[in-house]
């Protein structure tokens, strides 16, 4: 190989920057942070199984939507029977109305669908 | 030789575009629905129609009750100026809304008043026609309604109205909002807004807004397919124009005279 | 093939420099208009449609002219057109493409853009314009670059091309046909709801994309060995010729059933137009403009004296191009909302935002077809600066038998 030293050490230089900010994370503790979303509520249950609301909460709402905007249902009877009004401002939110200490927990987290739900659906204001 | 370039960059855009329209429509595949019930509150209709009796109106010079209620409740921004304007109830004078009926010896009373205009809910709506992704549609129950989630803010909508109706979100509504209704949304830049006979309010039983606190009952809001309703006896006891009818657009939004 | 775009000689490089440079400015500009919204240009709520649209509508027009060139070479044999058809099409693409930045700089959400694929909507007629451009888009770069390709490798274009562009020429009426019924189906404006309104847009397209590549082949013969040829030429002026006068023999329909009819709602429009409206008389200076543009460019081309005189030939061409961009690129799209259906009168004008993503996207079609110019010209060997036997060694080479 022309240039051995020259290429391994660009590989090994390549190497440890692209690795280096989970070293980082691994040294300094923080990718032992898991997100901790916090439920103010005292209700038992959610409106649907908390596990499918962990993975699917947005395909939930997305069905709200278009039931609610296109179909004109409103009413959704949920898993344990109870009935609710399909809205995220005021049904989700009724119950999680910490959207800092909830949904951004997550969200900020992983960075995962900065959702622009908010631009039109207002933010319940939250007492500090 | 092997594969050549041109062969190669073929095969492997052709492979991106499959891969993508797999996953596009896959996930449109296997979307879940659910039992979703009506409530027994909600009022129900089959062809709602508002009707407007201008000289009831005329009684309190300079009112402005049913348009601030209407866009207070929706969170309808206020921006200062005419070029920005969003609005989805308001005044005209008479000759600009029923042109078709104005003349030099117009009756007195009617000369230069304003009268009221909105969405007329049209039963053969133009601007339905017109929207490519089907934003704006006709309910069932007749009403002309907008999913904001889905309009691409191209206005053509609000070339294809005859009334005027529509507005167009040119900037950001939020910080023009005076008295935020937190329990409704705004809508964001870009996107299209008219009145919408408060479909939400419907669902629970209640009146448009406008209709609720009209305090001279100038506004009244019925179901014309039902013979026992207010506005059908209206309608027969009584004359109604509606604005611009030769365009075949059958507006429901009657004015009494 | 497509290395041709990207060697050429200092000037070659200086222009596509300065394109690059419009684009970028411009792009700066629409990064302005995301971030602020639509406010930035002068559109209101009366005035909803403006200067992004009308440019579309303007070349929509353009992108259809190519059908002049094409229908006469591939379905009638006109030998004439021989080496300037490749052009037309190339010239297509670009202007397609700029219809459809348009459109997108137009919109309110353009991220949500694919909501009319998602969203099929047959009674829109926006959905059919998005088709029809789309495939005439496809159509004309898959002809151009499969011909191209042919004429580099020395050899026929494969017959299974030629469907294709046969489709090219009633798919190239459809564009313009499928944008004018965008307006003429709207009972809410009548300015816009006349019969006429697609017939005076293939007659002004017919014209003004003919002059204009009349005049790029006068450009390119200055600066390349390129030269489309007399004939070609002069039938092009010809075409020009015809379609000016068929454009403005409908212009003159259509003012004489608003005239005569008398009709208010009709009328205003048009006076606003020529005369102004309750003092706003935006428009009247242009469009008075256009319509003396448009008798000296009539009185020129029609006249095989002033047509044969290539100068004067080239003149005409510029009072036809200005004369239509006026009428289709400032004229038609607002006048269809001045006065609103409520009887006011709102001001328009482009704001310098707006002016400027427009010439970003002007500088976006003048770039695509200087690339695809310099292609197709690097490939017949008519670039000054390059060798002209390059290819033919290329040719030679590989057709010699090895060893």
């Amino acid at each position: 190989m022309y240039d051995a030293w020259k290429i391994i050490g660009g590989i090994i230089i390549f190497l440890v920057l692209i690795t280096g900010p989970t070293w980082y994370d691994m040294a300094s503790g923080k990718a032992d942070y898991k997100p901790n979303p916090k439920i103010v509520t005292t209700e038992k249950n959610c409106v649907m199984p908390t596990e499918y609301m962990k993975e699917s909460h947005m395909k939930l709402l997305d069905e709200w939507r278009n039931s609610v905007v296109r179909d004109g249902k409103r009413i959704f009877t949920s898993f344990d029977g109870k009935q609710y009004n399909m809205s995220l401002v005021n049904t989700c939110m009724k119950c999680h109305p910490n959207k800092s200490e909830f949904c951004d927990e997550c969200h900020n987290y992983s960075a995962v669908g900065q959702p622009d739900c908010w631009n039109c659906h207002i933010e319940p204001e939250e007492t500090k | 030789m092997g594969i050549d370039r041109r062969k190669f960059l073929t095969i492997a855009g052709l492979t991106a575009a499959a891969a993508i329209g797999k996953k596009t429509l896959g996930d449109s595949l296997t979307a879940d629905t659910r039992e979703l019930l009506p409530k027994d509150e909600s009022l129900v209709g089959k062809r709602w129609a508002m009707i407007f009796d201008i000289k009831k109106c005329l009684h309190k010079d300079g009112c402005t009750v049913c348009m601030d209620a209407c866009h207070q409740i929706h969170n309808v921004p206020d921006f200062g100026n005419k070029k920005d304007e969003v609005k989805w109830i308001w005044k005209e004078p008479f000759e600009h809304a029923l042109p078709d009926n104005e003349s030099p010896y117009l009756e007195e009373e009617f000369k230069d008043k304003p009268v009221i205009v909105m969405c007329n809910h049209c039963d053969n709506p133009p601007c339905v026609r017109v929207c490519p992704t089907q934003a704006t549609w006709k309910r069932e129950d007749g009403i002309v309604m907008m999913d904001m989630h889905r309009c691409i803010g191209c206005r053509y909508c609000v070339a294809g109205c005859p009334y005027g109706s529509r507005s167009f979100n040119w900037r950001d509504p939020r910080p023009f909002i005076k008295n935020e209704n937190p329990e409704y949304p705004t809508r964001e830049r870009g996107v299209v807004e008219k009145c919408d006979f408060c479909a939400e309010r419907l669902a629970f039983g209640l009146q448009p807004r406008c209709v609720e606190v009209c305090p001279e009952k100038a506004l009244k809001f019925g179901d014309l397919e039902d013979p026992e309703s207010e506005v059908r006896q209206i309608l027969h006891d009584n004359f109604a124009i509606r604005r611009k009818p030769g365009l075949g657009t059958n507006p429901q939004v009657y004015y009494l005279v | 093939m497509l290395e041709k775009a990207i060697t050429g000689s200092k000037k070659y490089w200086a222009w596509v420099g300065f394109l690059m440079l419009v684009i970028f400015v411009g792009f700066l500009f629409y990064l302005r208009q995301l971030s602020h919204g639509l406010t930035v240009t002068g559109l209101s709520r009366d005035v909803s449609w403006g200067f992004y649209i009308a440019q579309f509508t303007f070349l929509v027009g353009v992108a259809a002219s190519a059908v002049m060139v094409v229908l006469p070479y591939y379905l009638h044999n006109f030998k004439a057109f021989a080496k300037i058809v490749i052009l037309g099409e190339f010239f297509a693409v670009g202007s397609v493409i700029m219809c459809m930045l348009f459109v997108f700089v137009d919109m309110g959400q353009p991220f949500r853009a694919m909501n009319i694929i998602l969203h099929p909507t047959p009674n829109s007629l926006m959905f059919w314009d998005l088709f029809v451009l789309s495939g005439y888009l496809g159509l004309n770069v898959l002809i151009s670059l499969i011909v191209l390709a042919s004429e580099r490798k020395g050899i026929a274009p494969p017959k299974w091309i030629k469907p294709f562009i046969i489709v090219s020429i009633p798919w190239a009426v459809s564009i313009h046909t499928v944008t004018a019924f965008l307006y003429s189906g709207l009972a809410a404006r009548a300015f816009w709801m006349t019969a006429v309104l697609a017939p005076r847009f293939l007659a002004s397209a017919f014209s003004s994309g003919p002059a204009l590549l009349i005049l790029l082949a006068i450009i390119i013969r200055r600066i390349t060995r390129f030269d489309a040829g007399r004939e070609a030429i002069q039938k092009l002026g010809q075409i020009v010729a015809y379609a000016m006068c068929f454009n403005v023999f409908l212009i003159l329909m259509e003012l004489f059933t608003t005239l005569y009819s008398d009709i208010p709602e009709h009328l205003h429009h048009f006076e606003f137009l020529f005369f102004g409206l309750d003092g706003n008389t935006t428009l009247v200076p242009w469009m008075w403009t256009s319509v003396v543009l448009a008798i000296v460019s009539i009185v020129l081309l029609v006249n095989p004296k002033t047509r044969r005189n290539e100068n004067i030939l080239a003149f005409a061409c510029v009072t036809v191009f200005v004369s239509i961009w006026i009428d289709k690129g400032l004229g038609m799209v607002v006048t269809g909302f001045i006065p609103s259906p409520l009887g006011d009168v709102p001001h328009y004008w482009p704001t310098w935002t707006e002016f400027m993503i427009s010439m970003g996207v002007y500088g976006i079609g003048a770039l695509l077809i200087t690339l695809f110019y310099k292609m197709t010209l690097s490939v017949r060997g008519q670039i000054k600066s390059e060798s002209n036997t390059e290819e033919f060694e290329e040719v030679a080479a590989e057709a010699k038998p090895a060893g």
